[in-house]
Order: C-alpha cells, then structure tokens, then sequence
C-alpha cells in the first residue's frame, strides 16, 4: 500500500486555508432572507404575551414567527426525533407557549438584511409567568433515577449487573479509598456556529446547507417535522467549522429557517450567535463516588463506581461514564452504577469523549489515590490489575489490547521510571513540579454505511459517501484507502462527502467514521476493481484470459497479472472502451457480527502529564505530557497526530479551564462567550508528544483501524489531577481545577 | 443592534460639541468594548462619533507645566503602540507591561488609550441584559434593578470599596499602572477649556450610583494621559495572576514600584486591580514601605496591613490571600528589576 499509514497532507487544506471552503452559513443564494432568534430569558414558565407589532413595524421586516402564527407542522412528537434522540418527547421549536429552560427560542424575526433582523429581533416582547427552576444537579443527588433506555444503547450501554458484593468486599479490604467527584456543565462551542441556509427553489424544492455531523440526519428530521416527500429536500453540508457532537442532532436553527422558507416561499438563512450556542445541547453536569478495596498486594478487591447525571425534563439523555472501569479493572466484585436527574435544563449532547472523559477522571484519580495508600508506583498498580478480558461483556476477549506496551513506550518516552514518588519532591525555581499518569479507553465501533466509487471517463477515480468531515481529516484518509484499493496516484482520486444524493452513512460521531465510512468506501472501490477486472477480460486480446481476480493486482493506475507485470491493462484504456460511459460500483459495508459479537472492542491509551505548580497562586501549567496510544492501524499519522493532539488540549481544558457556569437562581448560563468561557490560548500549551503503538486488529474491520478522536482526551484529566498531587500533596477532585483550588 | 447615526469627527472642538448635544451619542474609538456592549443590548446610543481621525495620538516628552520632563500619551493613540513605545518601554516599563498583559494582541492594536480607560466591568450580570443589574438599570423602578452578582455569582468581583448597589471591579490593566504611575488625565470640555484630572480622581467607587464609572462629563474628551517623570523604572513589575495564561481578566493584579537606594525603599507605588470598582491604591501597604529595607518580612507585613480592610464575598474569599501573596511576589520582583 502507497498512501495508507502515510502522513498525507489534508487534501482540503488549501481550499480551507484559501478561504474556498463554503460552510453553511456562506452560501449565497438570491433573494435571501434572513432570519434572527429571540430567545428566552426565563427558565420555566409560560409566554403570557408576545408583542411583535413593534418589530413588524420596523421597515424591511418580513414576517415574525411565534407559537401563536407559526404554520402548521407536524402533529406527533415522534416526528421530532432525529437519529441521536434520547427516548423521550424531543424538543419542538415555537411549539407552545411553554418555556422548558433558558435560552429557548421564542420567535424568529425574518428581515431583507441581517442587521434588520437583529435590531427586530431586540423589539420583539415577551411577557412570561415565570415559576421556580431546578436546575442544580448537586441539590438533588438524592432524587437520581434510572434512566429509561433507548436505541441509542446499543452504543452507549447501561451499566452492566454488579458481580460479587461490592459493599461487603469494600468492608473486609485491608486498603480503602473513597471519594466524589464533580464535573460541571461544558458546551462544544466550535468555531462555526450553528447555521442553515435554506434555498427555496422551483416547486418548493428546499436546498438546504447546514451545519450538522450526518446529513442523512438532517433530511429525515425535516422531512418528518414538516412532512415533506423525500425527494422534496436536498441537505449539503461539505465543511464544518467544528462540531464536537454538537452536530450529532439537528438543532433549532435548521427547523426555524426551513419553517421560514416553506411559509414565505423564499430562501432563509438562520445563524445562531455565539451566546445561543449556550441554548441547546451541552456536557452534562455530573457527580461520582467512587470507593476501591485492595489487598496489600495491590490487587483490586472491590470496585464501586456510580454516577449522576443530569437531563432535561424531555428526553432521557444518557452517556457511558462508568462501565470504563469495568473494561479496565477485573475486581471480582464490583458494582457500577448510573443514574439521572431531569432538571430544567436543555437536553445534553455528546462532547467529544462523552461520559469517557467524565468517569476515566474519577477511576484514574482514584486509582492513583489507591497506589499512594498502597505504596505502589501507580503504572505497577495498573499493571497488576491488567486484564485482557471484559467481564462487562460477558468476559469477551479484546479485539486487541495494546495497553501494556502504551504503558511502556509511553513511560519510556516521558522518563517515568526516574520519577521520585514522593509528593513535593521536584521543585524548578519556586515552582513545584509533578508527574501524573493515567489510563485512557475508547470504543472501537463500526456500523454500516454505503460509498460509490466511479471510474471517470478520464480514468480519475471519484468515490462519494454522505457523511461529514469536522476537521478530522475524513476527506484525507478517505481518498488514501481509494487510491490504494484502486493502486491509483492519489491526485488522481477525489472523495466528495457531505450531501444527501450521495449513499448515505451514519451521523459521524464516536470515533467511528474511519472505520464505518473507510470500510464503505474500501468495499465499494474493491466492487469497482472487480467490474473493472470483468471489463478488462473482455477487451479484445485481453492478457487476462483465463486469469482470476486473485492473480492481478491494482497498482500505477492499471490492472497488472501478479506473476508478469508486463501482462498490464491500464483503468483508462478499461473504461475508453466502455463506449464513453463511466463505471460505477456502489457498494454497503456492514459489521462482522460474529467477529464483534465474541470481541470486545476499544482503543487504549496511556497519558503522562508533567504539571508545574505556582503553589502561591495556585496556577498550573501542563509544561508536557506524552499520550501513548493504541488505535490499530494508524491511516494517516499526520492526521491522527492532529486528533490525539487536540484531544489532549482539550485534557488540558478539561481539567484546568472549561465550566459554563450557571447562576442557579434564574437558571441561566453567565459566562456564555469565548471571552469568558475559558478553553486553552497557546500560551498554556506547551510540549505534545503521541507515540502511536502498533495494534494488528483482524476483528475491528477490515481495515483494521479503531478510530483516534476521543482516544487522546480520555486519559488527560486524571493524569493532570494526580500530576498536581505528586507536586503538591494536595488531591483536588472537583474540575475545572481553578487556581483557587490549588493555592 | 439598534440603528444609529455615524459621523466622523473633523476635530476636537466639533467632536465634542457634537456629543455634547445629544446625550445619546457616544465617541467611537477603537470599538473593542463600545460595539460588544451594542451588540448585547447593554449600550444603545443613537449616534456615534468617529474620533479615532482626530490627531490625538503622539507620543512626546512634556516641555512645560506640573509634569514636565514626564511623558503625554495621546488619547487616541493605539494600545499596542503605547506599550512598545521606545520612551515607555525605557522610562515606564510598568505600563508596558501591563499594557500587554491585557487582552490580546489584535485587541489591543484597535483598543485606544482614552477607550481602555473607559472600559466597563466585565461583571456577567451587566452584560446580561435578562439580570438584575444596577449598573445598568441605575433607575429603582426598573424591573431590572438590583445587584446580580452581589448575592450570584461573585468569583471575580469585588472585595474592596464596593457597595449593596454594585459590587463589580473594574477591569483595565492599563490603567493600574497609571494609577501606580501617578498619572493625570487630560479632557477637552465642552467650553473648549481642557481640564487635568488626577488619576486617583478619575475613576470612582460604586456608592448610590454605580452607573457612573468615572468622573468624566457626557461630552468631555479624554486627549492625553500625562505621566510625571519618576525613578520608578528599574524596580518596577506589573503581575497578572488569571485564569489562563493570555487573554483573561485578572483575578488579582498588582502594579508595584519603588525607588530604591541600595536595599532601603525610598518611595513606593502599590496599585491592585481585579479587587474593586476603581485602580486601587493600596497606600497603608506603600506607607508602611517607605524608608524600609526591602524584605519578605516588610512585604508580607505591608501586604497584609492592606488586605485587613478586605470584604470578600461569597465567592471570592481567595482573592484576600491571593491578593496578600501577589503584592508580595510583585514587590520582590520588582526589587529584583522585573527578574525572578
Ligand atoms: C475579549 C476581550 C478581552 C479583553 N481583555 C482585557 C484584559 O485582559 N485587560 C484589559 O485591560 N482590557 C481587556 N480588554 C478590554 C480592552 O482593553 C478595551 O476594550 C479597550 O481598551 C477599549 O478601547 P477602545 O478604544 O476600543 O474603546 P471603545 O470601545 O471605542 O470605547 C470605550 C468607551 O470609551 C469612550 N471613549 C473612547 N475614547 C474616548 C475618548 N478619547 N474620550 C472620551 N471617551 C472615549 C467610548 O465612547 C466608549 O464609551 C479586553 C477586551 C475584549 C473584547
Ligand atoms: S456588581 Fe454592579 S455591574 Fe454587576 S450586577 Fe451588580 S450592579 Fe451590576
């Protein structure tokens, strides 16, 4: 292979740093319209009034949609849920006069200019009856439930039923440790936001340019709510500025501008502003206890991990947050648990590395809490509780399991093995200094998707699958697994994504897109090769009479006899003689059941942090940390480095930065801009290193890849939390770890 | 955002007339703090002026006058250039550092010096325009009156001089430096006569009226900011303690200067932001400073002669002993001539 596992250089990176990379909101179309959300400034309550006359009055308003005039659309809730939809009733934009959490649109303001409907949109007047809101998981940890199960379990599994007894296992252990851990509320906030151009075209015809992670996504949301033919509603959307998961579920802004559109017969641009990105999904605010029992040997007697969430008081949001620990720690009993809270609340979202992030930082933590009480080096600790099987899943085999040699090649890397345990002990200046580690793990999931590859009359390669590319790199690596399937020069490939008349694939999320779109795409171009093989047999004087698909292979743009490469058909002089038509395969990869059914499958990863504590202010710098990461095959290392590096900013964030913070008493976000939302700025980021470690996995999928964009994240918090303790003494289990907690 | 009127300012006399007549107008300078605040609904003029063509921006020595020797900055001058001018740099390297731990860079090539100094409190509730605020609804009938943050959320805000009616800091790096430095500013009246305000004088403490943050006039033009000459320069450090290391306001900060004589302090200049409405001048701790020898122990003790006169809220307590530890900290860099 010529391009797989090679550091090929994005293929869109000159159209994104050229500036001719369209996003949603950058499409102009005639005669747009344009569209402003009011949005509400209460929690919960009621609209008792809903003055528009002011802002109709306002010269080159169009029209002002509310619950009181908005048209009819669908009439069930069911019609609402879209591919990622927790069970529950999904949210309905100006449905009622119900207020459900802040934030929530109330009116959309259509004006002939942007500026019109923003200074409308001010003019627009609410009058609510507002009553008290519960929005503060922390008050109300003792009123957590199960939540109901949904489809989307297949994915994010309920904890599994405890084994052994816990409770009495914890009592009789001669080693105990016990703590809470709090996580606040986090919002994706990429750097696009959330827009969607609506074209209205001839017959009503909608031409709809959105941001989302899964166009299939959104044509089957808008085509239920409103009740719209199929073939009456075309989504494109080929970039996307970021998304996080926050793209995983069509958001308001997609049903208002549609809604728009299709009532004033025109084309309609929604975009949210940077505050109203605080107005729909978000991380969950979550609580763990988490107790351990050891032996003085250091093996793990008793595992209690719980955790409690909270969700809206719509849906049932879950995330997988405990069942991490089961995959990691063998303990012959153990109980993992995980409940929710319906508070009034937006319904959270997945965040990159949703509920992984969450429970690994409290596992990690107090592992490392227990190795100290132990007198154990925390990597020997973990390496005497490794286990290459899942007794979460019925004891399955991993697929593969790489950990130990991240542990090593990641210990190597950073000079673990000269680390003094004792806390205090490394000092630079009046600075302390400290080294953490941590274990990460990720799912490795594939589902079935569909590509088409064509051969063009011109004999270049053109493959097309609709699913997204959030800046991943997913045009990249999927123009290097063609190019290779077909042995043809990669500029000569192009892979086009991101629109509904294109084979449909899953919304892209969980780190699952290189191994479900890749396999699509590797499946139809091996389709492709075999119609090019028949084809080639039938050319007259064909060198490849009698000869089987097993005895040639596809390389320099031509189909070669493997035992004489000079018996050679090239594609073009293939497809010349195809009476000037293209070739075509389309082809559906599915999962190998029985492979994954019998494996347990995830990708592994180990972190060490170095941190550096200003102790009397309390500041913390990651001055460098080392991720060591198992992930099968590695398509593109460049690419993947970019994934694992970003994840392990956003460990940095994570743990140091990242809270929207909400005033309780009125339910509402207070620090929702980038000005005060805190992410990293490139002064707190200083050396990143990944150490990719090679993983042979058969069972997977065919390509043998795990997927690497929440790997990197999953194993930070933890190792900058036990970093901060090896350099001050101090275990601090509530993040963001602001200065204040520190000093 | 509201519509407005735009018009360019010819010149000083006409800018100000100009705003003068109409107590809805606003300057517009570099934007970075007025147009944010249009765009949230918290400012709503109906015209502005565009003062940023008025020639208010040199740079130069003063010749005559109180504080001749010193240094004018114009009032329309850039940030970024006050900060990298090479007669501040070598003479009040105070304010360039604090200059540049301000926003960032792109933020402070537009930002102007007039404009940082009339920045308002990033204090959430204020922005917010759904919260109580009294800042921004000074008027007691308002639906949305009162102090969000008093009993909300208060990590960042105030723990000296302020009141039950608003208990915001004020955010200017800038400006704590020229508070050490003993700075005026320079205003263009609406009679055409300039007057000179004293630095301590200009901005003020919350009190019954927390709508005003300055003791400037609707109408009056900042033209300069005059810095009397001192020996201040090699024993200077301006110190940011944030929540990131770029682009964050400051929890706590400290401008602290001191003319030496070998190890005795012969005088002292200890200005704190992030701790109260205005730059706050931290005198019991330069009082107890001066004639000293220069010591942790003198620093710690002056620090905390300070801090005693802190209210913290319920959010905030930290900032008293951070505070004590950052005068500390700035102190013995400073002696140190800015190095560790
Ligand atoms: C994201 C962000 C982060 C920031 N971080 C920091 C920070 O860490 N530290 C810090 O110190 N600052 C910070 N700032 C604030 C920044 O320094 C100010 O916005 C800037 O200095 C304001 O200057 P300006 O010229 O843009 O003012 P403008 O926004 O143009 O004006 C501000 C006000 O002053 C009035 N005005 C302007 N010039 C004059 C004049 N000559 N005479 C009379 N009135 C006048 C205007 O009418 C207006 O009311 C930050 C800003 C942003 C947006
Ligand atoms: S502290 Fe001041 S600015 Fe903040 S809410 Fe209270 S009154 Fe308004």
């Amino acid at each position: 292979m010529k391009y797989i596992g090679e550091p090929i250089t994005r293929v869109d990176g000159h159209e994104k740093v050229t500036g001719q990379a369209k996003y949603a909101a950058e499409f102009n179309v005639p005669d747009l319209a344009y569209g402003v959300v009011v949005s509400s400034t209460i929690t919960k309550g009621r609209i008792i009034r809903l003055d528009t006359s002011r802002a109709l009055a306002v010269n080159g308003v169009i029209a002002v949609f509310t619950h009181e005039n908005r048209p009819k659309t669908a009439w069930f809730d069911v019609s609402y849920k879209d591919q990622d939809a927790p069970p529950g009733s999904p949210f309905r934009p100006l449905y009622d006069n119900e207020i459900k959490y802040n934030g929530q649109p109330v009116a959309l303001v259509v004006a002939e200019t942007f500026e019109l409907a923003r200074y409308a949109a001010m003019l627009v007047d609410v009058a609510y009856e507002a009553t008290p809101c519960d929005t503060d998981l922390l008050k109300h940890l003792d009123a957590v439930r199960d939540p109901n199960p949904g489809v989307m379990n297949i994915f994010k599994p309920l904890p599994p039923k405890p084994r052994g007894d816990a409770d009495q296992a914890f009592a009789e252990a001669p080693v105990q440790q016990s703590a809470q851990y709090i996580h606040g509320m986090q919002h994706h906030n990429p750097m696009e936001m959330f827009a969607s151009t609506v074209e209205y075209g001839k017959n009503g015809f909608l031409t709809i340019y959105d941001k989302t992670q899964g166009v299939t996504n959104s044509l089957l949301y808008v085509t239920q709510a409103f009740n719209i033919p199929f073939n009456q509603v075309r989504v494109v959307s080929p970039y996307v500025g970021g998304a996080f998961g926050s793209g995983l579920r069509p958001q308001y802004q997609l049903f208002l501008a549609v809604m728009a559109a299709r009532d004033l017969k025109r084309s309609v641009r929604v975009s949210l502003t940077r505050q109203q990105m605080w107005s729909f999904g978000h991380r969950p605010a979550t609580v763990q206890n988490v107790r351990l029992g050891a032996r003085p040997d250091g093996t793990l007697t008793s595992i209690t991990h719980e955790a409690m969430a909270a969700t809206s008081q719509f849906e049932d949001y879950m995330e997988t947050v405990v069942n991490w620990t089961g995959k990691l720690y063998p303990s012959e009993n153990a109980t993992l648990r995980y409940k929710i809270k319906s508070l009034d609340l937006y319904t959270p979202l997945d965040m990159r590395a949703p509920g992984g992030v969450t429970g690994l930082h409290a596992i990690e933590s107090a592992v490392d809490e227990l190795a100290y009480k132990l007198g154990m080096d925390p990597l020997d600790f973990r390496l005497k509780n490794y286990t290459e099987r899942d007794w979460t899943e019925k004891d399955k085999p991993f697929s593969s399991k790489e950990l130990r040699e991240c542990f090593r090649q990641g210990a190597e890397r950073f000079g673990w093995a000269t680390r003094n345990p004792e806390p205090r002990s490394m000092q630079r200046g009046h600075n302390l200094i400290g080294w953490g580690m941590a274990t990460g793990i990720w799912d490795a999931a594939q589902v079935p998707a569909r590509a088409e590859a064509t051969l063009t009359v011109n004999g270049k390669l053109r493959v097309r699958s609709a699913t997204a590319d959030i800046g991943t790199g997913t045009y990249t690596i999927m123009t290097q697994i063609a190019a290779d399937t077909l042995g043809m020069p990669i500029d000569d490939v192009v892979f086009r994504l991101g629109d509904t008349t294109m084979p449909p694939a899953p919304i892209q999320g969980g780190s699952w897109t290189a191994s479900t779109v890749g396999s699509a795409v590797k499946s139809a171009c091996d389709a492709l090769a075999k119609t090019l093989f028949r084809m080639a047999k039938r050319l007259p004087k064909s060198p490849f009479v009698g000869v089987g698909f097993d005895d040639v292979q596809f390389i320099d743009g031509a189909i070669q006899l493997r035992q004489n490469p000079s018996k050679r058909v090239s594609l073009l002089e293939v497809v010349s003689r195809n009476r000037g038509r293209a070739v075509t395969e389309t082809a559906t990869s599915i999962p190998n059941l029985i492979k994954h059914n019998s494996h347990s499958r995830n990708a592994h990863a180990a972190a060490f942090v170095e941190v550096q504590v200003d102790e009397e202010f309390g500041t913390v710098h990651v001055t460098r940390a080392v991720t060591a990461v198992a992930a099968g095959r590695i398509l593109n290392p460049r690419t993947a480095r970019s994934q694992i590096i970003g994840g392990m900013v956003w460990g940095i964030s994570h743990a140091l930065q990242e809270e929207s913070v909400m005033d309780h008493r009125y339910g509402r976000f207070m620090n929702h801009d980038l000005a005060e939302y805190h992410i990293p700025v490139c002064a707190d980021i200083h050396d990143l290193d990944v150490v990719f470690v090679e993983e042979n996995d058969t069972i997977v999928n065919p390509l043998g890849v795990k997927g690497v964009g929440e790997i990197g994240l999953v194993a930070m918090p933890a190792a900058i939390a036990n970093a901060i303790f090896h350099a001050t003494g101090k275990r601090i289990y509530d993040l963001p770890i602001q200065l204040d907690k520190v000093m | 955002m509201r519509p407005f009127r735009f018009t360019n300012a010819k010149d000083a006399a006409s800018a100000v007339r100009s705003l003068t007549g109409n107590p809805n107008a606003r300057f517009l300078a570099g934007g970075t703090n007025l147009l944010d605040l249009m765009k949230e609904d918290v400012e709503r003029p109906d015209e502005l002026i565009d003062i940023t063509r008025l020639p208010l921006t040199q740079i130069r020595t003063i010749t005559s006058g109180p504080n001749q020797g010193g240094l004018s900055i114009g009032g329309l001058g850039r940030n970024a250039d006050a900060a990298n001018h090479p007669l501040v740099r070598q003479n009040y390297p105070l304010l360039t550092q604090a200059i540049l731990a301000g926003a960032s860079g792109q933020i402070r090539n537009m930002a102007t010096n007039g404009g940082n100094l009339l920045q308002r409190t990033r204090c959430p509730y204020f922005y917010e325009v759904s919260m109580p605020c009294n800042k921004r609804e000074p008027d007691e009938s308002s639906a949305r009156a009162g102090c969000g943050a008093l009993e909300g959320i208060n990590r960042m805000h105030a723990i000296f001089g302020w009141s039950e009616k608003c208990v915001a800091v004020y955010p200017s790096d800038m400006a704590i430096a020229l508070a050490a430095l003993d700075a005026t500013v320079n205003v263009r009246k609406a009679d055409g006569q300039e007057r000179s305000i004293a630095f301590a004088d200009f901005h003020r403490l919350p009190g019954d009226t927390p709508e005003k943050d300055t003791n400037l006039n609707h109408g009056e033009l900042i033209t300069a900011i005059e810095l009397p000459r001192n020996r201040f320069a090699d024993h200077s450090y301006y110190l940011k303690v944030r929540d990131r290391s770029s682009y964050a306001f400051a929890l706590v900060s400290v401008a602290a200067a001191l003319e030496m004589k070998e190890n005795r302090i012969v005088q002292a200049r200890i200005a704190m932001g992030g701790v109260a409405h205005k730059p706050w001048r931290a005198l019991k701790a330069e009082q107890l400073l001066v004639g000293k020898e220069a010591s942790d122990a003198t620093f710690r003790q002056a620090a905390e002669a300070e801090m005693a006169g802190a209210r913290p809220l319920s959010h905030n307590k930290f900032k008293v002993e951070l505070s004590n530890r950052s005068i500390v900290r700035a102190l013995q860099m400073a002696v140190n001539g800015g190095k560790a």
